[in-house]
C-alpha cells in the first residue's frame, strides 16, 4: 500500500514536473488585446486594432479578431499599444557592476551575476520596459561582457537571458577610466591610464597582445597538425583575458564603447579599423553631433541620454539636440537610461526628442526598433509585427506625450505589470489593518 | 553701538529716504512732462511714445486665473500687462507680435532649483550651492548666483521665467532667493533677494535600485532630535535679541558678543522671513508642523514625499508644499511604485497648496514635465499648470507680479506652439517684464556651430 502511494506520488510529481517544464518549453502566454491604438513602429499606426498572441508570439494583427476559447481578452479602449521598450544601456539586475580593480578585465561576465530579484526589474516594467542591455560599468578601459535580459520578474535568472542577442564587450574612455573625478587615497598611486592618451594606448597594446596570443595558438595548431610535430610541442597557456579579446578580433564579440567627447570616438573608430573589430554602438556619445560624418561612414550607432548632461566636464557640451540631429543625419540612435530610476520614464526621455526635431513616430523608434537593431534582436522584438515576440506595453495616452502613464507591460504574452490589478490589490490591502495606502 | 549698525532693519530708513527722493523726482518729472505737453509734440516723439506698447495678437490665451480666451490680444506697456481679451483696441504704432496659432501662457516659476549655483555638478570649481558646516543662516544664494549660467537660457527657452535658487547641505543651509531668468547681473535678476531660509531635516532612506544616487543623504539623526536642536538655536537667537534690546535701552548692560547664527536667524524667529523646510516622512512632517506652530514661524515644506499620508494635517496647518523632483524613486518601497506621482495629486485633492520644482540646475528646464507627470497620475491638467504658475507665485508672495496673465501683472509671457507642459511643445517667444528675451542657449549655439560643418562641405 505504502509502496503504491509512493509510486503514485512519484508519478504525480513527475507529471507535475513534466507539465510545468512543458509549459516552460512552450513559453509565453496567449492573449487577445482589443481596440487598441496600435503603434506598430515599423508600419502604420492602426486605430482600433486587435492583437492576438499565441504562445507568446504575435499571431495576428487586425480588426474584430476573435480569441480561441479560454484566451484572456484585454480591452484596451483605444489606449496606446506599443512594442515593449528596450533599454540599450543599464546596470540593473546585476549583483556587481564594476570589476574596477584593474583597468583591463574582459574576462568578467555579467551573465554570471544576473540578479533576478532586483526590484529595479519591477520599476522598469512599470515604465513599459521589457528588455535591457545590462552592462559592465565604466570604471575600466576594457570591462566585461554584457548581457541582454528580458524583464521576466519572478523568473529565475537563466530565464531572463536573451541568448539571441549580440554578445557584447564593454569598453570605456574618458573621465571615468582616467579616474579624474576621484579623490586619490593617500599612499595609493594613480591607476594607469590617467589620460585619454593612456586609455587609447592601453587598448592598442592589449589588442596587440591578443593578436600575438591568437598567433601563438595558430602556430600551435599548425604544428600539431603537421606531419612531424616537434616532440616538445606544448599548447600556449590559456588566458581568459586574451581569449575574450581574441573573440572580439575574431568577430565573435562586438564592442560597446562608453565615450563622451568627439576625439575619443574618432580614435576608437580608428582602433576598430586598425584591428578589424566591430563596434555595436558608442554609449553616451555626447559629442556625436560633432562627428556625424565619421559615425555615418563607419556605420556606428549611438546609445545616448536625451538631455542628462553637465554632470561632469566631458558632458558639458552634451546638447539635447544630439539624438534628434544624429537621427536626421542617418545614424542609428537609441535612448538609454543608465539608471534604475530613469528607466521607468524612458518613454518621456524619448518624447523629448520631438521638441528637438523628430516626429513622434521617429522618437518612438529610439526606444524600440532602433534599440532592437543595436542589440541584434530586431527580428524578434522592437515592433508589433506578426511573428515577433509579444513584448508589449499599453499606455493611457500616446507614449510620447508627457501626460501618459504605463498601464500594462507584457513579455511574450505574459502580463508582468498591470496597474489596474495592482490598484485592486492595494485597495484590498488598505481595508486590512495596517494597510498601505 | 557697532552691533546696532549691523541690524538687518537698518536698511529700512535708507529705503524710505530713497522713496522720498523718488516721490520728489517723480513729481518733478510730472511737472516737466506737463510743461512739454502744453507744446505740440514732434511727430517722432509721438510714435516713440506709442511704440512703447507691445501687442501680442491672435493668440489663444491661457490666463490661468481666468477662462481661456480662444483668440485674443495682450497689450504690454512699461513691462506690465495693461489689457487682454478678445476685443482689445490696439493703439496705432504699437509693436505687433503676430501670434496666430500660438498659445500665450504666464511664464513658469521653478519653486526649487540651484540655477546659477551649479554649472557642472562633477566639477567642484563650478559648484557653489553647498557650504561646509551645518549652521549657515548667513549665506545668501543671491551673492553667489552666476547670472550667465548656461542652464538659465535653457530653462528660459522652455518657458520658465523665474526660479527659486536654494543653497543646500547641513541643517541650516542658508538663504534662498527668487530671481527672474533675465538680467545682466545677479542683482538685476532679483525679485526677492532673500526669499526664505533653507532648513534641511533628515532625509528618508534612499530609494532602492538607484544606480547613481550622488545626492543621497542617509539620515544620521532623527528629525525629532534635529527639531530639538533647532529649538535651542532659535531660543538662543531670541535670547540674543533680548539681550541686545536690553543693552540698547540700558547703557549699563553690556551688549552680547556678535553671534552670527543668531543674528541671521532673527528675521526667521520674528516670523518675518519664511523657512523652507526640507521634510520627507509622514511622522517628520507632523513633528515639523508642531514645531512651526510652537515657534510661530512662517513655513513652506519642500520634498514632502510622504505628504499624502498626512495631507489633512498639512492642509489644516495651512503650510504650502513644494514637491521635490519626480525624477526619483519612492524612498519607501512599500508606499508603492507610484507614490511620488500620486503624492501631489492627493495633496492637491486635500486642499494643500502645491507647486512643482526641478530641484536641479542642469535639468531645470524639465519643470513642466514634473507637473505633467503628476497629471498623468490624476492631477487635473489645470491644477498642474497652476502648480507651476500661480500657486508658486502665491506661495512666495509675488502673485501681484507673476503667475497669471492679468492686467497689472508683469508681462512675463510665454508663447508656445502647444500645451505648455507637453514634451514636444516648442516655445516660440518669451517675454520677461515686457521685454522679449533671447531663446538662444548652449544647445542652439553648439548645434549651429556644428551644423556649419555640413554647410561647409
Amino acid at each position: 500500500m505504502r509502496e503504491k502511494i509512493k509510486k503514485t506520488g512519484l508519478l504525480l510529481s513527475l507529471l507535475v514536473f513534466f507539465l510545468s517544464s512543458a509549459s516552460w518549453l512552450l513559453a509565453g502566454g496567449d492573449l487577445l488585446i482589443k481596440n487598441a491604438t496600435i503603434l506598430t513602429v515599423t508600419g502604420n499606426t492602426i486605430p482600433n486594432g486587435d492583437v492576438l498572441v499565441i504562445n507568446g508570439v504575435i499571431k495576428q494583427i487586425g480588426q474584430n479578431l476573435t480569441a480561441p476559447a479560454g484566451v484572456r481578452i484585454i480591452e484596451a479602449n483605444g489606449r496606446y499599444l506599443m512594442p515593449g521598450i528596450i533599454d540599450t544601456h543599464t546596470h540593473i539586475a546585476l549583483s556587481g557592476t564594476n570589476e574596477g580593480t584593474d583597468a583591463v578585465t574582459p574576462e568578467v561576465t555579467m551573465a554570471e551575476v544576473v540578479n533576478a530579484d532586483d526590484t529595479s526589474i519591477f520599476t522598469a516594467l512599470s515604465g513599459g520596459v521589457t528588455m535591457v542591455h545590462t552592462m559592465h560599468g565604466s570604471a575600466n578601459v576594457i570591462g566585461g561582457t554584457n548581457v541582454v535580459l528580458k524583464l521576466k520578474w519572478g523568473k529565475p535568472s537563466e530565464e531572463l537571458i536573451v541568448k539571441e542577442a549580440y554578445p557584447t564587450l564593454k569598453f570605456a574612455l574618458g573621465e571615468n577610466v582616467k579616474q579624474s573625478n576621484r579623490t586619490l587615497l593617500p599612499g595609493r598611486p594613480q591607476r594607469y591610464p590617467a589620460t585619454r592618451m593612456g586609455a587609447n594606448a592601453l587598448i592598442r597594446s592589449e589588442l596587440m597582445r591578443a593578436k600575438d596570443y591568437m598567433a601563438a595558438w595558430d602556430r600551435y595548431e599548425q604544428l600539431k597538425k603537421s606531419k612531424n610535430p616537434p616532440a616538445n610541442l606544448l599548447p600556449p597557456r590559456k588566458d581568459l583575458r586574451l581569449e575574450t579579446l581574441a573573440d572580439l578580433l575574431r568577430g565573435k564579440l562586438i564592442a560597446r564603447c562608453h565615450a563622451y567627447v568627439a576625439p575619443e570616438m574618432i580614435e576608437f573608430l580608428n582602433l576598430s579599423r586598425e584591428f578589424g573589430f566591430k563596434i555595436g554602438a558608442f554609449e553616451h556619445a555626447w559629442e556625436a553631433y560633432k562627428i556625424t560624418n565619421e559615425l555615418k561612414a563607419a556605420g556606428v550607432g549611438i546609445s545616448v541620454f536625451i538631455d542628462s548632461w553637465a554632470y561632469k566636464m566631458e558632458a558639458a557640451e552634451g546638447i539635447a539636440y544630439n539624438a534628434a540631429y544624429c537621427t536626421q543625419k542617418g545614424i542609428l540612435v537609441s535612448i538609454n537610461s543608465d539608471s534604475g530610476e530613469r528607466i521607468r520614464r524612458l518613454f518621456n526621455e524619448a518624447g523629448k526628442a520631438v521638441k528637438y526635431g523628430l516626429t513622434q513616430d521617429e522618437a518612438l523608434k529610439l526606444i524600440t526598433i532602433n534599440a532592437a537593431k543595436q542589440l541584434g534582436v530586431d527580428r524578434l522584438v522592437g515592433s508589433i509585427e506578426v511573428g515577433k515576440q509579444a513584448d508589449l506595453a499599453l499606455f493611457s495616452q500616446h507614449p510620447m506625450s508627457a501626460y501618459t502613464r504605463c498601464e500594462m507591460t507584457i513579455i511574450e504574452g505574459d502580463v508582468y505589470f498591470d496597474r489596474e490589478a495592482l490598484l485592486k490589490e492595494r485597495a484590498a490591502a488598505s481595508t486590512k489593518k495596517g494597510g498601505l495606502l | 553701538m557697532k552691533i546696532k549698525n549691523m541690524k538687518v532693519n537698518r536698511i529700512k530708513p535708507g529705503l524710505l529716504k530713497n522713496k522720498n527722493q523718488l516721490v520728489f523726482l517723480a513729481a518733478l518729472l510730472g511737472l516737466t512732462l506737463l510743461g512739454i505737453y502744453s507744446f505740440p509734440l514732434p511727430a517722432t516723439a509721438q510714435t516713440e511714445d506709442k511704440a512703447e506698447v507691445t501687442a501680442i495678437v491672435g493668440a489663444k490665451i491661457v490666463p490661468v486665473t481666468g477662462p481661456v480666451i480662444e483668440s485674443g490680444s495682450i497689450l504690454i506697456k512699461d513691462g506690465k500687462i495693461v489689457d487682454l481679451g478678445t476685443n482689445i483696441s490696439i493703439p496705432s504704432g504699437a509693436k505687433i507680435i503676430e501670434a496666430k496659432g500660438l498659445i500665450a501662457y504666464p511664464g513658469m516659476i521653478d519653486s526649487y532649483s540651484w540655477l546659477g549655483l551649479e554649472e557642472i555638478s562633477g566639477v567642484r570649481a563650478t559648484v557653489d550651492n553647498r557650504e561646509t558646516g551645518r549652521i549657515n543662516p548667513q549665506v545668501k544664494a543671491i551673492e553667489a548666483l552666476r547670472y550667465d549660467s548656461m542652464h538659465i537660457p535653457i530653462a528660459r527657452a522652455n518657458g520658465i521665467v523665474a526660479a527659486v535658487v536654494a543653497p543646500s547641505g547641513g541643517l541650516i543651509s542658508g538663504q534662498s532667493t527668487l530671481v527672474k531668468l533675465d538680467g545682466w547681473t545677479n542683482r538685476e535678476m532679483v525679485i526677492k533677494e532673500s526669499l526664505a531660509m533653507i532648513i534641511e531635516l533628515p532625509a528618508l532612506r534612499r530609494g532602492r535600485g538607484e544606480f547613481a544616487g550622488f545626492r543621497g543623504q542617509q539620515p544620521q539623526v532623527t528629525t525629532e532630535k534635529t527639531l530639538d536642536e533647532l529649538r535651542q538655536i532659535f531660543e538662543k537667537a531670541r535670547m540674543y535679541e533680548k539681550r541686545r534690546e536690553a543693552a540698547r535701552k540700558n547703557i549699563l548692560l553690556p551688549p552680547p558678543d556678535f553671534d552670527e547664527a543668531s543674528h541671521f536667524l532673527l528675521p526667521v524667529v520674528k516670523g518675518e522671513l519664511p523657512v523652507i523646510f526640507s521634510v520627507h516622512a509622514d511622522k517628520d512632517i507632523l513633528q515639523t508642523i508642531k514645531f512651526v506652530q510652537e515657534e510661530k514661524i512662517k513655513a513652506i515644506f519642500y520634498g514632502v514625499e510622504q505628504g499624502f499620508k498626512v495631507a489633512k494635517e498639512i492642509k489644516e496647518a495651512g503650510i504650502p508644499c513644494i514637491i521635490g523632483s519626480l525624477y526619483s524613486l519612492p524612498p519607501v518601497w512599500e508606499d508603492g511604485y507610484d507614490a511620488l506621482f500620486l503624492n501631489p495629486v492627493m495633496l492637491n485633492q486635500a486642499g494643500v497648496k502645491i507647486s512643482f520644482s526641478s530641484s536641479s540646475a542642469s535639468a531645470a528646464k524639465d519643470l513642466p514635465y514634473h507637473a505633467a507627470k503628476a497629471a498623468a497620475f490624476g492631477l487635473k491638467p489645470e491644477e498642474a499648470l497652476k502648480a507651476v504658475t500661480i500657486y508658486p507665485a502665491e506661495i512666495f508672495g509675488v502673485d501681484k507680479l507673476l503667475g497669471s496673465l492679468e492686467p497689472g501683472k508683469t508681462a512675463s509671457i510665454v508663447l508656445a506652439d502647444g500645451d505648455l507642459l507637453e514634451l514636444g511643445t516648442k516655445i516660440q517667444k518669451v517675454f520677461i517684464d515686457g521685454k522679449e528675451v533671447s531663446l538662444e542657449n548652449r544647445y542652439t549655439e553648439l548645434l549651429k556651430k556644428f551644423e556649419q560643418r555640413e554647410a561647409d562641405k
